[in-house]
């Protein structure tokens, strides 16, 4: 929706959606909560666009892949809390596959040697 | 993307700003940890989030159907817009409201009285059955068939259709009973398989069977459903009881449903009770071909025609013909639709009315879109702003549709309730028309009116869009308020709707002035003798207790003794039907002194019986030789006095007193002995020649009394009632009205449609002043600064005034020769409504010519007026 498209190249396009579903495999959490682990674990390569994950949490919602509740975050603020549903589970496996196919191509493509954690 | 979404929108927004909030604050918070300044963390936090409001809408934006939101938005602001400028919207939803009711009745009406299907069994299959009587050209085909044919035609046809026959214009005295006062219903005679042919059974017992339709069975009857709840308050154990007609007992058989109605072009739905008609008619009426009392109904056998049906009988009434030779026997069988036959009379005069209506709508649309050409006039610089600024065309019309379609359907509404309250003032006042029982607004015609609302918002708001182009718009952003080339633009635009109005205006005039020019004809008619002042009353002696003549003419001679001895009555009589209350019957006759005529050229008569102190009562002039005298009654009674026009009928060049008449139905000579002046039997028709012969020397039971006075004839009423009361309490009398009130009860249906389509002309001539003015006013504030500058050059008052005049009224007359043309095309089809009125009366084109100039003068003149008066330093500062 008219976001300025700013070459903050550090999220390849389309993935947002898969990391999210990914950060709620370990358990619910809410919209800071989920950033900041995306941030985290790439070891602050991948920053979350700005304003893009409300609007990507929302999408997931439609679709039914996460569902949502309010409860009390950490320090007991009043909090969205996201869970990743049965179809969100599913959803997950079929972009991780994907993903995996891309990124083999793309590594084969670049001539670089695929490491055995992809094994097809 | 659903609904509930949609709906939920507003909730889901505000929970989302909660989580953006707990979001910035947990940002807010981490940064505090990391050693920032509150003011630094706060920064990072947003500038890390981006724009809240953003996301905020880009997601409100998802959640939303936009079509229906861009509609909503439209409707919330064209609502806010309307109530700005109240009048406007109040004058267009009036005006709109009237439009659109007036065509919602009237649609109502066409659809229930025209189109919907008769109450029947598969009424398709229906279908009446009428003789055609002589070859003329101005006979009605569809005329009563007598029981002598119909008997053969039943035998013959049986594998064609079902037949069945009924009399609807029979009656009965109800005898007074249990404190309830004796009365005269209307009744009709019918076979023992009417009922089933038309597929209705009583709601209450059983039908009649043949064995009731016998010479000598039990008497029988079968009630209406309003005479039982009436006057047997809805006795539920009437089955089996006796109720007493004509003075003899009748046993109660069945009550017929509520919703049950017959009535065809001869009338027949005012029938409280139905008798078997084999019963009650005299043996001659049903073996007779020579006295057509009786209409046969039919319902065709699956797979056959009417024509099939027709041209069988016909066969059958040739062959019938051939075997009598009597004058009076016929030799055509004729046929329709029993829908048609039931609103023939009517198709014409509805039709010509929704034609009215569909007019007064169309000049209801065209003002309200020229008014909406004006207030986007007044609004072309928003508009263009608007259109810069990215505002699609789409958008904009959009907008200038929900404009319309909130004003029409606001006067939809109004015009539904308008409508509502018309159908039922119509359904009180029009108890005479048939099927009027069955006008109701129902799902169709809210329908219709939903159509009719898109239709009409559609229609002017497509007008006055045609009226801008983009261009336009542009050009009003550079155009100085000086220059006012547009203005004039949009102003022809409505110039040209004004012509179309204008035209409309004047055939609905030329329209209402034919009608109303007919209704004056009818009202002045002259009924032959002088209306005012004149009480007519109904009785009919029964022949259970009057058994023989000389007792009925008794009882006459007594009665009529006592009405004279009353004060104030001027003189009495008795006849057996008034002038101006119908037909009453009619006979062929022949000229004994002359050859026999050929057959089927008998002189149809007129015929009336009369005492003689009738003719002075109601004041129809003697012409030549006597009226009969008091003792040529009974077997002495074989004189006649007949009217001028059958004087000449019968007797050309000849002096008709001493000659002798002879009736052929009854095998009767009459000896003419005078002349008297002519009457006509109703308003609307011709004269008719007419033979009166001796009430006392027929054995006529029924007679109506006319009773003369110098004022106030009406106070008689009740005096002459008591006699009659006196004399026997069981006797009802019936119809009492006077001359005048006949007179008024026959012009209903031109009163009516004129009155209608008068009011419909005259909303028109209204709209239509309203928009000439409207338009006059509009481009005199369009060229206010231009005719100041030509004021202060000098230009005279008296020019400007005519030029603005001249340019208000080109419309005017460019509609007014519009209109009269297509006038002249279209009154030829209101021809069968008008009354001794030409289609083309010049008379009313003029006078419809000279109002319209005199009210578009009127309503051009002030503006122009206005325009001549301007204070030149005022209209140049005005800017």
């Amino acid at each position: 929706m008219g976001k300025k498209n700013e070459p903050n190249a550090e999220m390849v396009k389309g993935t947002l959606d898969m990391m999210v579903l990914r950060t709620l495999v370990t358990g619910d959490a809410h919209g800071h909560t989920i950033a900041k682990v995306i941030e985290r674990t790439s070891e602050d390569v991948l920053e979350v666009e700005q304003g893009s994950l409300y609007p990507a949490l929302h999408r997931l919602e439609d679709r039914g892949w996460v569902s949502s509740y309010w409860g009390a975050s950490e320090n007991n603020r009043k909090a969205r809390f996201y869970r990743l549903t049965a179809a969100g589970k599913k959803q997950l496996v079929r972009e991780t596959n994907r993903w995996r196919q891309m990124a083999r191509a793309i590594a084969l493509v670049m001539g670089e040697k695929t490491t055995a954690e992809g094994e097809q | 993307m659903s609904w509930r979404r949609f709906f939920r929108r507003k909730r889901a927004d505000t929970e989302l700003a909660h989580e953006i909030d707990h979001y910035l604050t947990e940002e807010m918070n981490e940064n505090l940890a990391q050693g920032m300044s509150a003011g630094e963390a706060r920064r990072r936090a947003y500038v890390k989030f981006g724009n809240p409001q953003q996301v905020r809408e880009g997601v409100w934006q998802k959640n939303t159907f936009s079509l229906i939101d861009n509609l909503l938005r439209d409707l919330k602001y064209s609502a806010r817009t309307l109530t700005k400028s109240p009048g406007f919207a109040v004058v267009a939803i009036l005006v709109m409201a009237l439009g659109i009711g007036a065509n919602i009745a009237l649609f109502t009406v066409v659809r229930s009285v025209l189109l919907n299907p008769l109450p029947y069994h598969d009424p398709g299959r229906l279908f009446t059955i009428f003789q055609r009587p002589g070859k003329g050209k101005d006979v009605n085909p569809y005329a009563p068939v007598d029981a002598g044919s119909f008997a053969e035609w039943k035998r013959s046809a049986a594998a064609v259709a079902q037949l069945a026959m009924v009399s609807p214009w029979q009656g009965y005295n109800v005898s007074s009973e249990a404190g309830k006062l004796p009365e005269q219903i209307d009744a009709a005679w019918c076979s023992w398989d009417f009922f089933p042919t038309l597929g209705v059974t009583p709601a209450i017992g059983r039908g009649f069977t043949a064995e009731d339709d016998r010479p000598g069975a039990e008497a029988t009857v079968i009630l209406s459903s309003a005479f039982w709840k009436r006057r047997y308050s809805s006795d539920p154990a009437i089955v089996g009881k006796k109720i007493w007609l004509d003075a003899s007992p009748y046993t109660v058989i069945g009550v017929m449903p509520s919703s049950f109605v017959y009535s065809g072009s001869f009338g027949g739905g005012n029938a409280q009770v139905w008798t078997p008609v084999a019963h009650e008619a005299p043996s001659w009426l049903m073996s007779t071909h020579e006295d057509h009392e009786f209409l046969v109904i039919a319902r065709l056998l699956p797979g056959k025609t009417l024509a099939g049906l027709l041209s069988h009988l016909n066969a059958v009434q040739a062959q019938i013909s051939k075997d009598h030779p009597e004058p009076g026997v016929r030799d055509t069988v004729s046929g329709r639709s029993m829908l048609d036959d039931a609103v023939e009379g009517y198709k014409t005069s509805l039709y010509a009315l929704l034609s009215a209506t569909g007019c007064v709508l169309l000049i209801a649309c065209l003002n309200v879109a020229s008014l909406l050409v004006v207030r986007a006039a007044a609004r072309s610089r928003e508009l263009a702003i608007r259109t810069a600024l990215g505002g699609g065309r789409l958008r904009l019309l959009s907008e200038r549709l929900m404009e319309s379609f909130l004003l029409s359907s606001g006067g939809g509404a109004l015009g539904l309730l308008l409508a509502w309250g018309a159908l039922a003032w119509l359904v009180r006042t029009r108890h005479d028309m048939n099927r009027v029982e069955a006008i109701h607004i129902d799902a169709v015609v809210v329908g219709a009116t939903l159509g009719i609302i898109l239709l009409c918002a559609l229609f002017s708001a497509m007008i006055s869009a045609a009226s801008e182009n983009g261009k336009e718009i542009l050009a009003s952003l550079q155009e100085s308020s000086r220059a006012h080339s547009a203005g004039r633009a949009r102003a022809g635009l409505r110039k040209v709707l004004l012509v179309l109005e204008v035209a409309l205006t004047v055939v609905l005039l030329v329209g209402a002035g034919l009608l109303l020019k007919s209704y004056q004809r009818l009202r002045h008619t002259d009924l032959g003798v002088p209306v005012d002042n004149v009480l007519t009353m109904h009785f009919g002696l029964p022949d259970a207790r009057y058994k023989d003549p000389a007792q009925v003419a008794a009882f006459f001679e007594r009665l009529i003794e006592r009405v004279r001895a009353l004060p104030g009555v001027q003189g009495a009589g008795y006849v057996s039907g008034a002038p101006g209350q119908g037909w009453n019957g009619d006979n062929l006759v022949s000229v004994v002194e002359h050859p026999p005529l050929p057959k089927g050229e008998g002189l149809d008569l007129m015929t009336r019986r009369a005492d003689p102190g009738y003719f002075s009562a109601i004041q129809i002039p003697l012409v030549r030789g006597r009226i009969f005298t008091l003792d040529e009654r009974l077997e002495r009674g074989h004189v006649t006095v007949i009217s001028q026009s059958a004087a000449q009928l019968c007797f050309p060049g000849e002096d008709p007193i001493g000659k002798h008449l002879k009736v052929s139905s009854e095998d009767q000579v009459y000896e003419v002995v005078g002349v008297v002046g002519d009457t006509r039997w109703s308003i609307s028709q011709p004269m008719h020649p007419t033979f009166y012969e001796p009430l006392y020397g027929t054995g006529q039971r029924g007679a109506t009394i006319v009773i003369r006075s110098a004022q106030n004839v009406e106070t008689l009423a009740v005096p002459v009632q008591k006699i009659i009361g006196q004399m026997d309490p069981d006797l009802p009398v019936g119809n009492v009205m006077t001359l005048r009130e006949t007179i008024g009860k026959s012009t209903i249906d031109s009163q009516f449609d004129s009155i209608l389509v008068l009011a419909f002309a005259v909303i028109a001539l209204l709209l239509a002043a309203a928009g000439l003015y409207g338009v006059l006013a509009y481009l005199v504030t369009q060229r206010t600064s231009e005719i100041g500058i030509r004021i202060a050059l000098g230009a005279q008052q008296g020019l400007v005034l005519r030029g603005m005049l001249l340019d208000g009224l080109r419309p005017a007359l460019l509609g007014l020769v519009l209109g009269l043309g297509a006038s002249a095309a279209s009154v030829r089809l209101i021809r069968s409504m008008l009354y001794e009125t030409q289609p083309l009366d010049p008379s009313v084109f003029v006078a419809v010519s000279g109002m319209l100039l005199v009210v578009a003068g009127l309503a051009c003149l002030l503006p122009a007026w206005r325009a001549s008066r301007l204070d030149p330093m005022q209209a140049l500062r005005t800017e």
